[in-house]
C-alpha cells in the first residue's frame, strides 16, 4: 500500500475542479495549473525513484484487497509515461498561455486541459480493466470538449466525426470487457491474467484480444486512423499538440498492457496481427505525408507512422523490441507536441496551412528554422538526437524475432518521414523570403520558450540515453515477467 | 431467458448500426444511444441474469446472483448519459452554425 501512486490522478483533478471556481482570474488558473501539474510530475518521479528500490507500487482503493476492490498500480513502464505526460503538459500550457485567445480561455480552458491529463495518468496508472474504460471516458470527454472549445465551423465538423468515432469504439470496449467478464469472472488484470494462465488461451479468449485490439487500434490510429488528419488538424495549436502527443500514446499504452500483461500466450496470433497492423499503418502514413502539400496533413500523417512504428516492438516481442519500444514511446510524445507547437506557429506567422505559399522563413525566424531542422532529424532518427535509439533498438527487435520484412518497412517508412519534413524545411524555411515582418499575422513573442525547452529535450534524451536505460530496463523488464505485476497487485505483498 | 436476451441484443445493435449509417447528425446520435443500450444488456447477461438470491450477509439462499455487472451498468449509464447529452449539444450546435444536418452537405466550407 502506497498512497502516493493516486496522486497523478489526484492532484490534476482537485486542481482542474477548484480552477472552476476563478472563472474570471485567468492568470491565476495558469498559475494553478503549472503547479499542480509540476506537482504531478514531481510525484511521478518519486514513484519512479521507489519502483527501483523495492518493486512495483500499488495501491488498493478504499482498503479492499485486489480482486474485489480497484488497484491502482504503478509499474515502470507507466510512471515513464506519466512522468513524460507531465513535462509535455507543462509545455503544452505555455504555449497554450501565449496563443490561446482570452474568450476561449475564460470559457474553462485549463479546467478541461487538467480534466485530459486526469484521465491520461489514469489509464496508465490504473490496475482494473473497467477502471481503464472510465479512465479512457474522462480523457475522451475533456477531449471533445477541447477539441470544439471555440466552436469554428471546422471544428464542429470534425468534432461530430471524432466523437461519433469514440463512441462507436467505446461501446466496443464495452463489449469486450462483457466477454472477458463471461469468460473469468474478474475485472482486475492482474487477476484476469492468472485465471487465463490457469486455463490457457482458447480461440474464444483470443478472438476477445481482437476485440480489444480493434478498440484500442481505433483509440491509438493503429491502421483504423481515417479520422485522425481531420481531427488533429481543427483545434488550436497547443490543444492539437497534447493530442498528438498524448492520446494515441494511451491507446498504444492500453493494446502493451492488455498484450504483454493479460492475452500473451499466442503471440503467433495476436502479436502477428499486430505486426501486420503496424506495417499496414507505416506504409498508408507514410504515403499519406509525401503526398500532401497542406502542413496539418503532413504532420498528421506523421503522427500516424510513429504509431505504427512503436507497435513494431510489441509485435517483435523479445527484450531488445520493447526496450525500443519504450525509448520511442518516449521521444515520440516529445517530438510529436514538438513538431505540432513549431508548426502551429508557421501556421500562426504565415496565416496559411498551405506549403506552396510558404517560403524563406529562416531568414525572420532563424532560431525557430534551426529547432525545425533539429525536430526534423530527430524525427527520423538521425543518431545523436533522441529517435535514434528507439528505432535501432525496434529494428534489432523485429530482426531477432524473424520479422526482418516488418524491420525493413519501418526504416523505408523513417526515411519517408525524413523526406515529408525536410520538404517542409527546404520549401517553408529556406529559399526565397515572400513575406516581410509587416506581413505576419502573429508573433512569436512569448511561445518559443516551450519549443525550446522540448528542444533541449530531444537533445538530452538522445545524448543522455545511458542515464534512462536502467530505468527502462525495469519497465521491460516487468513488462516480460507479468508474473512480477502479479505478485505486486495480488501477491499481498503490501 | 440469456438467449431472449442475445437476440434482443442484437436487434439493437442491428438498429443501432442502421441509424449511425444513415445521413441525418440526429439520427447518428440516436444510432450511438442505441447501440450503448445494447451493450448495456450484454454486460448485465454476460455477467449472469438472477440465478439465485441477493448477495446479502444473513440471507437464507445458498445460491446468489452476481452484483458486478450492475455495477458496471450504473457507471457505462452516467458515462452514456453525459456522452449522448454533449453529443446532442455538439449536433444542435453544428446544426445551428454550419445550417444543415446532412453530414453530405458538411464538406467544402469556406475556412478550410
Amino acid at each position: 500500500m502506497n498512497n502516493i501512486v493516486i496522486l497523478p490522478i489526484i492532484i490534476p483533478m482537485i486542481t482542474g475542479l477548484f480552477l472552476i471556481l476563478f472563472r474570471r482570474n485567468i492568470k491565476l488558473q495558469f498559475l494553478l495549473s503549472l503547479i499542480s501539474l509540476s506537482l504531478t510530475g514531481i510525484s511521478a518521479a518519486y514513484l519512479a525513484y521507489q519502483v527501483k528500490e523495492s518493486g512495483i507500487q500499488t495501491v488498493q482503493v478504499g482498503g479492499w484487497s485486489a480482486p474485489f476492490g480497484i488497484s491502482m498500480v504503478a509499474d515502470m513502464f507507466s510512471m515513464i509515461l506519466v512522468i513524460t505526460t507531465s513535462v509535455v503538459a507543462i509545455a503544452g500550457i505555455l504555449y497554450a498561455s501565449k496563443s490561446i485567445e482570452e474568450s476561449r480561455k475564460r470559457y474553462f480552458f485549463y479546467p478541461f486541459y487538467l480534466f485530459l491529463i486526469v484521465g491520461v495518468n489514469g489509464s496508465f496508472i490504473t490496475g482494473d480493466i473497467f477502471n481503464l474504460f472510465v479512465c479512457f471516458e474522462v480523457m475522451l470527454i475533456a477531449s471533445y470538449i477541447l477539441i470544439s472549445h471555440g466552436g469554428t465551423k471546422i471544428q464542429l465538423r470534425e468534432t461530430v466525426k471524432y466523437v461519433l468515432v469514440n463512441i462507436v469504439s467505446s461501446a466496443l470496449f464495452l463489449v469486450g470487457i462483457a466477454y472477458l467478464y463471461a469468460i473469468t469472472g474478474t475485472l482486475n488484470m492482474a487477476h484476469i491474467s492468472m485465471r487465463i494462465a490457469e486455463v490457457g488461451q482458447d480461440g474464444l479468449l483470443t478472438t476477445v484480444s481482437i476485440v480489444f485490439l480493434v478498440v484500442f487500434s481505433m483509440k491509438a490510429a493503429l491502421f483504423l486512423f481515417f479520422w485522425l488528419p481531420g481531427s488533429y488538424s481543427a483545434p488550436p495549436t497547443a490543444v492539437a499538440a497534447i493530442f498528438a502527443a498524448l492520446l494515441t500514446k494511451v491507446g498504444i499504452y492500453a493494446i502493451f498492457r492488455m498484450f504483454t500483461l493479460v492475452f500473451y500466450h499466442e503471440p503467433h496470433i495476436t502479436h502477428l496481427i499486430i505486426g501486420i497492423l503496424g506495417a499496414i499503418t507505416m506504409i498508408f502514413g507514410a504515403i499519406g505525408a509525401i503526398a500532401y502539400w497542406d502542413l496539418k496533413k503532413i504532420i498528421g500523417y506523421n503522427v500516424i507512422i510513429g504509431v505504427g512504428f512503436i507497435i513494431v516492438g510489441l509485435a517483435s516481442f523479445t527484450a531488445v523490441g520493447l526496450t525500443g519500444s519504450i525509448y520511442y514511446l518516449v521521444h515520440d510524445i516529445i517530438i510529436k507536441a514538438l513538431l505540432f507547437l513549431i508548426i502551429g506557429t508557421v501556421i500562426t506567422l504565415t496565416g496559411t496551412s498551405n506549403l506552396k505559399d510558404i517560403s524563406g522563413l529562416i531568414r525572420l525566424h532563424p532560431s525557430l528554422g534551426w529547432m525545425y531542422f533539429i525536430t526534423a532529424l530527430s524525427l527520423a532518427g538521425i543518431p545523436p538526437l533522441s529517435g535514434f535509439l528507439g528505432k535501432i533498438f525496434i529494428t534489432e527487435g523485429s530482426f531477432e524475432a524473424n520479422l526482418t520484412w516488418l524491420g525493413a518497412i519501418g526504416l523505408i517508412s523513417s526515411l519517408m518521414v525524413l523526406y515529408s519534413v525536410i520538404k517542409i524545411f527546404l520549401y517553408g524555411f529556406l529559399g526565397e523570403t515572400t513575406i516581410s515582418e509587416e506581413m505576419e499575422k502573429g508573433s512569436t513573442k512569448g511561445i518559443m520558450l516551450p519549443i525550446a525547452v522540448l528542444t533541449f529535450l530531444t537533445i538530452s534524451l538522445g545524448l543522455g540515453g545511458e542515464l534512462l536505460a536502467p530505468y527502462v530496463n525495469i519497465a521491460v523488464d516487468s513488462l516480460l515477467n507479468p508474473i512480477q505485476y502479479i505478485d505486486a497487485v495480488i501477491g499481498g505483498r503490501n | 431467458m440469456e438467449t431472449i436476451m442475445a437476440i434482443v441484443i442484437g436487434l439493437l445493435f442491428t438498429a443501432g448500426t442502421y441509424l449511425i449509417l444513415s445521413k441525418s447528425i440526429i439520427r447518428i446520435i440516436l444510432g450511438t444511444s442505441v447501440i450503448s443500450h445494447g451493450v448495456h444488456l450484454l454486460i448485465l447477461t454476460m455477467g449472469g441474469l438472477k440465478k439465485g438470491g441477493p448477495p446479502l450477509l444473513g440471507s437464507d439462499t445458498t445460491s446468489f446472483t452476481d452484483a458486478l455487472p450492475q455495477a458496471l451498468v450504473l457507471t457505462a449509464i452516467v458515462i452514456n448519459f453525459a456522452v449522448t447529452a454533449l453529443f446532442l449539444v455538439i449536433g444542435f450546435r453544428t446544426y445551428k452554425v454550419l445550417g444543415t444536418d446532412d453530414t453530405d452537405k458538411l464538406r467544402g466550407i469556406e475556412d478550410e
